[in-house]
């Protein structure tokens, strides 16, 4: 029994169908590690104390030989900042610390509806700001393979859990990197969706026109499988897509499949990498070059207003959509009594942590009259300069390569005063968000037993081509390690 | 010097004929529910909800901007405009407006006509949604915030500075709700249904915008008031600043409003989520817009043989139009039938919020005009007897028909009652009878004594007539 929290979501489905297992004994198996490691990473900011019930609720429909979904008994973990009904969602934030949602998120909802059980609601940096998960009101997620690195970040949570096996599979969001980053940084892998396959009712938003939700998952397989579930036009959503564009898209790749791949790597991103991280990156296109894959450097040259260009937009998207949380209908304990209501607004909105602060301040400065022009219109400038750019590549290649991350998973507290720094940790991710396309963090290697990951990239609507590709590199790499907690 | 006067308008017109709020399902008829019990996620702002645009408001937006003759853009956004207030619970505002964009709007340019050959630009048009309500308590620092108005459909309509006179404006504002009423996208006579702001200046002096005028009918008076205020201090040379003044509707003037009114930055960026709309124009083509006031005004004279200052009281206010043309549909005599509502129904009518006169607390209906029309025109009754009549089916709602009867109104056409009374008359009144061998006017005497002896219900022509042939006879 020591081993079900190893099984991906094939293993754990087909071995509660089959009777190996009940589902009671899985989620306990989960909840057990949980108990038992949990303190050593702190993943979970909230357990789901109807886990085991739901768990229940399946072995029974099971004996009674009732139909049950085909995600039926899997223990999925759910980034904080995702609305889940009756169930605390917290964006690791003193300003919801105490905030239930009344309703659930899209992606939640179709997940249960496959009777997948929800364990529990994972660390994050506070309102998905940050690339460590060191900024979470709730304290730090610490790295499986190293307890004293950082984990990436913001889905910190999402990557941990999934690595240290305390989940199935997770749910994480991307915003410029969010799911990707910590996949790379926990060796599992990560999926940032085209811009509206994923419904966003329910996501918190902290930049509404960058973000996705995505899969986090031990294996491309069970990515493929939670994208599949969660994707879809929604009527709550107005910027999700049409189913058919999707599936019109994935069935004229299918006829594709004979076709010799290509794949470019961005030679400005390997340029700026550290040695290690490029070594491997150089490695893994041996990887694809021996699965017959045609491979060639090329140049992505407005990769140099990436950064600013995203800052730029989030931070303005940010103090908008977080302008909000005044505590008159929700929030924390914080008696109104005798404050003039400017006063009182100022009072709750202190308790912000700081990078959020530094990012709202930010956002409010780049939007002002007089500034708008200067900062917002130019970050959109180049935003589309870089799409246009990356439309052209896409032209030319199939796939477009780099590392997730320029740099190894680094020791907590090494940048947290540093947000510039910080910052230059997206430099490979933020372009999937600029441009809306989707991208896929996999595990590439271990140096000094520091997890690397690479990123792959394909034109919108192309995740069919990127869960082919990362499978064959899957299978030929075998990375089948498990972090020793 | 007295300086010339520029003013222009906001206009908010809320969208009452939809179902639903603008982003949200939640009814959009909010008035009469309990607090707080008309909200949902969206409305409230919940994290993670998301605006769901209401289709059919696009379309009452459109239907405006149409008949306001603007020009609809092929690609219309929305847009956020940030400033914190507790009424609004997402802290930002889904609006049309942007300061950085220059087609974001629904309709521009466009131009309305009204009372005779004046016009005002439309400078632009564009969908929003209103805030809640705050809720002072009488005794109580504290204010208490109402969400169930959160999220329901306006439609802003903004004119260019075209007015001089405040008269303008008011014959301005009677033309637009009449074409809001025609179209059938706002039922203007709901409390806070149409709201108005103003900006006045003179010569070229700073712009100075009221807010808060409760009533349409109070826009010209707040006008007129802060034209003399802005006059009376140019004349004493003190300078005017821009600002923002509020409408005291007790003592009728405008006054600073408490908070101080720097230029506030609303830092406007588009929506990210709601994908920008294409308008194409075979959509707009398909919208049925119905018949305008001054299409509407047209046919009444043409086809009705109505005169041009009736028709113009008939469409000024949908309500009458639509009740002369049931009226007319039930018994054809639109001249009598428009005179009757005209000049006696409307001498009845109180006037409503919006500032014009209402027929609802009126329990007269199409059937009652048309029937009293008849009885008329058919000599069954005279004016006088009418008149009386109106004024009492406006508070019991009873049918003429039924009200003669009681009591006993009907004109006296028959010759054999009539004649016993004229010799009532001449029996009593022998000396009035000789006189009238001297002087002819006395016949006038010996009428009114038949008239009031029966209550005036004698025909007149018929009793003369039969007072002549007795007087021939003696």
């Amino acid at each position: 029994m020591s081993n079900l929290p190893k099984l991906d979501v094939q293993g754990v489905v087909e071995g509660i169908r089959n009777g190996c297992f009940t589902a009671e004994e899985y989620i306990s198996s989960l909840l057990d590690r949980i108990e038992k490691i949990d303190k050593k990473i702190n993943a979970f900011i909230t357990l789901n104390k109807s886990a085991i019930n739901q768990a229940k609720e399946i072995d029974k429909k099971i004996k009674r030989g009732d139909p049950v979904g085909s995600l039926a008994g899997i223990g999925i973990g759910i980034k904080d900042n995702i609305s889940t009904i009756n169930l605390k969602t917290t964006c690791a934030s003193k300003m919801l610390s105490e905030y239930v949602p009344p309703y659930n998120a899209t992606v939640v909802k179709k997940l249960l509806d496959k009777d997948a059980i929800i364990i529990g609601k994972v660390n994050l940096d506070e309102f998905a700001m940050g690339s460590t998960t060191e900024w979470s009101f709730f304290g730090l997620t610490r790295n499986p393979w190293n307890t004293g690195y950082v984990c990436g970040g913001s889905s910190g949570g999402s990557a941990a859990s999934v690595a240290a096996q305390m989940c199935t599979v997770s749910l994480g969001s991307d915003t410029g990197g969010s799911i990707r980053c910590p996949s790379s940084f926990c060796s599992v892998v990560g999926l940032k969706p085209t811009y509206g396959l994923v419904s966003r009712y329910g996501l918190i938003s902290y930049s509404n026109s960058l973000e996705q939700i995505g899969p986090i998952g031990k294996n491309v397989s069970d990515v493929r499988e939670i994208f599949s579930t969660i994707s879809g036009k929604d009527f709550n959503d107005n910027t999700t897509l049409d189913n058919n564009i999707y599936n019109h898209n994935a069935e004229n790749n299918k006829s594709y499949n004979n076709k010799k791949i290509k794949i470019g790597l961005i030679k400005e991103l390997i340029d700026g990498a550290d040695i290690d991280v490029s070594k491997c990156i150089y490695s893994s296109l041996d990887v694809f070059k021996n699965l017959d894959f045609e491979c060639e450097e090329t140049s992505l040259k407005s990769t140099e207003y990436a950064l600013a260009s995203y800052y730029t937009i989030a931070t303005a998207e940010a103090s908008s959509n977080l302008a909000r949380y005044d505590n008159i209908r929700y929030g924390f304990e914080l008696d109104p009594e005798e404050y003039e209501w400017n006063v009182y607004f100022s009072k709750v909105r202190g308790n912000f942590g700081n990078e959020v602060k530094r990012r709202i301040i930010v956002g409010t400065y780049v939007l002002s009259s007089g500034y708008y022009g200067k900062y917002y219109l130019k970050a959109q400038k180049a935003r589309s300069m870089i799409k246009t750019e990356l439309k052209q590549l896409f032209k030319k290649y199939d796939l477009l390569i780099s590392s997730t991350v320029p740099v190894l998973p680094f020791k907590i507290g090494e940048k947290i005063d540093d947000p510039l720094m910080m910052y230059l940790i997206d430099v490979n991710t933020v372009l999937a968000n600029l441009s809306g396309i989707p991208a896929v963090s996999i595990p590439a290697g271990f140096k000094d037993g520091l997890p690397i990951g690479i990123q792959i990239m394909a034109d919108e609507l192309e995740e069919e081509k990127l869960f082919n590709s990362s499978e064959l590199f899957e299978k030929s790499i075998n990375i089948n390690s498990y972090p020793d907690l | 010097m007295v300086l010339p006067v520029k003013i222009g308008l906001e206009i908010h017109c809320q969208l009452t004929e939809l179902n639903s709020k603008l982003f949200c399902s939640c009814y959009s008829n909010y008035r009469g529910k309990d607090i707080n019990e008309n909200i949902c996620p969206v409305c409230i702002g919940l994290p993670g909800t998301l605006p769901i645009l209401n289709k059919k408001a696009l379309e009452h937006a459109i239907m405006i901007s149409k008949a306001l003759n603007c020009k609809v853009p092929e690609i219309t956004m929305f847009s956020r405009k940030n400033y914190f207030y507790p009424d609004l619970p997402k802290n930002f505002q889904i609006t049309q407006y942007d300061s950085n964009e220059t087609d974001t709007s629904i309709g521009k340019n466009g131009i309305v006509f009204y009372g005779n050959n004046k016009k005002t630009r439309i400078r632009r048009i564009q969908l929003e949604e209103d805030p809640g309500r705050l809720i002072f308590e009488d005794g109580r620092q504290q204010a208490l915030i109402d969400y169930n108005r959160s999220g329901v459909a306006l439609v802003e309509i903004v004119t260019e500075p075209d007015f001089t006179d405040p008269k303008d404006v008011r014959l301005f504002l009677n033309k637009m709700t009449s074409i809001l009423e025609h179209l059938g996208v706002c039922k203007t006579d709901l409390e806070g249904s149409l709201r108005c702001d103003a900006n006045v200046s003179i010569g070229d002096g700073k712009k100075v915008e009221i807010k808060n005028v409760g009533s349409f009918g109070d826009v010209e008076k707040a006008l007129t008031y802060e034209i003399t205020r802005q006059q009376t201090m140019n004349l004493h040379e003190i300078e005017i600043k821009a600002e923002t003044r509020h409408w005291d509707d007790k003592r009728k003037i405008t006054k600073q409003s408490r908070s101080k009114e720097e230029e506030e930055d609303y830092r406007y960026f588009l929506e990210p989520d709601i994908p920008k709309i294409m308008v194409e124009e075979k959509y707009i083509a398909s919208l049925q817009i119905p018949e305008l006031p001054d299409d509407r005004k047209s046919r009444f004279i043409n086809n009705f043989g109505l005169s041009e200052h009736v028709s113009q009281i008939l469409i000024d206010n949908k309500e009458l139009g639509d009740l002369f043309e049931s009226a007319v549909n039930i018994y054809h005599s639109p001249v009598s039938i428009s005179n009757w509502i005209v000049s006696d129904i409307l001498a009845f009518a109180d006037y409503d919020s919006s500032g014009k006169k209402s027929l609802e607390n009126m329990k007269i209906n199409a059937n009652h005009i048309a029937e009293i029309a008849k009885l008329v025109d058919n000599n069954k009754i005279n004016r006088t007897t009418a008149k009386n009549i109106i004024g009492k089916i406006i508070k019991t709602g009873e049918l003429p028909s039924k009200l003669i009867n009681e009591k006993e109104v009907t004109i006296i056409t028959d010759e054999q009652i009539l004649n016993e009374t004229i010799n009532k008359i001449f029996e009593e009144g022998k000396n009035a009878v000789v006189d009238t061998k001297k002087n002819s006017n006395a016949i006038n005497f010996l009428l009114g004594k038949v008239m009031m002896a029966t209550r005036g219900r004698a025909d007149p022509k018929i009793t003369m007539k039969l007072i002549k042939q007795k007087l021939e006879q003696i």
